[in-house]
């Protein structure tokens, strides 16, 4: 029987829509997938994904674009844009989690990453409205990428 | 940017880093040189000021643990154990020795996670020539490999007890909401075993690194424990003869705005210039309670009685990342669960002081509670907003000693000088870009 996939969404609950990620893994766990959190620091990604046969990352995106606009990266066929998940000036973001995992042999079979353009990053709890309906597209997308 | 043909120092320059790489947050670093010398550097912080201590008010005494961790994703159990200790002291809860223990233990992992990714990752790319981990995985695959199962080993301590990596939720006032089993916590026993061998190999690989010719006579603040080198507990002391407990840290400390800098710089009263957080702290203040084969390693590694070269920093990180492999073996293969997990917490009035040794120095914090056990007022004193004065001075001397570099060169030196002190700015509000002027 092949391995449950990995949902991890990444992001600080008290800081507003970067909670994104954290919301979304909390709507899927609910349902029965399997879920973790995470900060969003590189090492730890790398450990949580290399025991995955897949997995869905969800991370918030700071763009200046539109509030609650998704993208979708399929991290197996190319890096993703480092500038849309800035961790911090931290080297080790996922951007470079995926980079540095690549480079060790590190990836799982299928590694997807969902970015959910935020508005709000201030200390407090709770999405804004776009970022809200836009976590609530991700979620189904997600599950219903998982029963295919 | 300016950028001379030659370096010499009748040039007029200007220098800056608008986004130095591979610290914790955003931030800023900005010198202006003018006739052969250093007319002006800021260290400035971008990211606005965090709202924790506001987020707290009226919330449970319980509360502040899991809140104050969310400040930093890099060392959580420093909050954690900072605000659970000031709460106890607060609400008169002793807790069994058993439960410290754990604690140490969970410590432990937080020291071995968060020292080996800065040391061996962010840290070891600036003396090799390298731009980032990426370059060191394909030059010397083999230390990113061992600092990456080091790091995970720190990880699954902190799994372990924590209940989970990031941001635990197993520990409370009062210890803990579980105990983990004693098969789950002697297991950890062989794998501690191998991370001292893989942290003194790396303490040993990084001492043989060609470090910058600076030094500084650092006022050394630390935490000092009678028995054991100080992790979650003790008095605070320094190489100046400072001996307080912690109810008097404001009386020798304290914290002053800057206007080029969100982050409140912590200063130290009766002291003229600044004073350093932190491994060398530490390691200059406490060596003597290092476990034996940890000195010597030390001493392999070229480090001197007392480090004033904070590029060493790096070797001292791997030397207190075998230290913390070593007690948790012993902590490990002592464990007996705490029974009960935790100690009994009544709410109510009260005044309570936590400070504990995160990787980057102390983490003071300070509550007061009402009747109902709700939290009146809270200070948290971080340690990059206490290292910052020292990490301006230290950028002073080195850029003073180093005119004759070409700015690109000069910048590099910067930034490896920042990362000496592996400033988490989401912790201090908080991080970095760097600017030189030469005019």
């Amino acid at each position: 029987m092949p391995e449950t996939p990995l949902v991890i969404g990444i992001g600080n609950r008290y800081r507003r829509d970067d909670g994104v990620g954290p919301w979304v893994a909390d709507r899927l766990g609910s349902r029965g997938l399997r879920v973790v959190e995470a900060s969003g620091e590189g090492a730890g990604l790398i450990d949580l994904w290399r025991e995955a046969d897949a997995a869905f990352v969800v991370d918030a995106m700071r763009s200046a674009g539109t509030p609650g606009t998704v993208r979708r990266f399929d991290a197996r066929h190319g890096g993703i844009p480092e500038r849309l998940f800035a961790y911090s000036s931290h080297l080790f973001g996922l951007a470079e989690a995926i980079s540095l995992a690549r480079e060790l042999d590190r990836l799982p079979r299928c590694l997807v990453v969902y970015g959910i353009e935020g508005a709000d990053f201030a200390a407090g709890e709770g999405l804004s409205p776009a970022v809200r309906a836009a976590a609530e597209q991700v979620a189904k997308r997600v599950a219903d990428e998982i029963a295919m | 940017m300016n950028r001379p043909t030659n370096g010499g120092k009748a040039a007029a320059r200007t220098i800056k880093v608008d986004a130095l790489a591979r610290v914790e947050g955003e931030g800023a670093l900005y010198v202006r040189i003018k006739d052969g010398a250093v007319k002006d550097i800021k260290f400035r912080i971008f990211e606005p000021p965090r709202f924790f201590e506001a987020l707290l008010r009226g919330r449970m005494f319980s509360d502040a643990p899991d809140i104050t961790a969310r400040i930093c994703g890099i060392c959580p159990v420093a909050y954690i154990l900072g605000a659970s200790h000031a709460m106890e002291e607060a609400l008169g809860i002793e807790c069994s020795a058993p439960i410290r223990d754990l604690r140490r233990l969970l410590y432990c992992g937080e020291w071995i996670q968060s020292h080996v990714l800065h040391a061996a990752m962010l840290h070891a790319p600036d003396f090799l020539g390298l731009d980032d981990a990426l370059q060191l995985a394909k030059t010397n695959r083999e230390v990113v490999e061992k600092a990456l199962a080091l790091k995970k080993l720190g990880n699954d301590i902190l799994e372990v007890i924590g209940g989970r990596a990031v941001h635990p939720v197993n520990t409370r006032v009062g210890g803990f909401f579980r105990a983990p089993s004693k098969g789950d916590i002697r297991a950890l026993g062989d794998r501690l075993r191998w991370g001292a061998d893989a942290a003194q190999d790396l303490a040993l690989l990084f001492g043989g690194f060609d470090f910058p010719d600076y030094e500084y006579d650092y006022t050394c603040v630390s935490l000092r424990h009678p028995d054991v080198y100080a992790i979650e507990a003790g008095r605070l002391v320094s190489n100046r003869g400072l001996d307080i407990p912690l109810a008097e840290f404001f009386d020798h400390f304290g914290e002053t705005h800057v206007a080029h800098s969100n982050a409140l710089h912590g200063v130290m009263r009766n002291e003229t210039g600044p004073y350093l957080v932190g491994p060398i702290a530490r390691y200059n203040n406490n060596q003597h309670q290092l476990s034996e084969r940890a000195r010597q390693v030390a001493k392999d590694a070229g480090l001197n009685p007392v480090c004033r070269n904070p590029y060493r920093s790096i070797v001292v990180r791997m030397v207190e990342t075998l230290y913390a492999c070593e007690e948790g073996v012993r902590l490990a293969e002592a464990y007996e669960p705490p029974a009960p997990p935790a100690a009994e917490t009544v709410p109510g009035p009260g005044v309570g002081y936590g400070c504990t040794e995160a990787p980057r120095g102390i983490c003071f914090h300070h509550y007061s509670l009402d009747d109902d056990g709700r939290i009146v007022t809270a200070q948290i004193v971080p340690p990059t907003s206490q290292n910052q004065p020292q990490i301006e001075r230290d950028l002073l001397g080195v850029v003073e000693t180093n005119l004759d570099l070409a700015d690109e060169d000069l910048k590099w030196r910067c930034e490896q000088t920042i990362r000496n002190y592996d400033p988490c700015i989401s912790c201090a509000t908080h991080f970095l870009d760097l600017r030189v002027d030469r005019d």
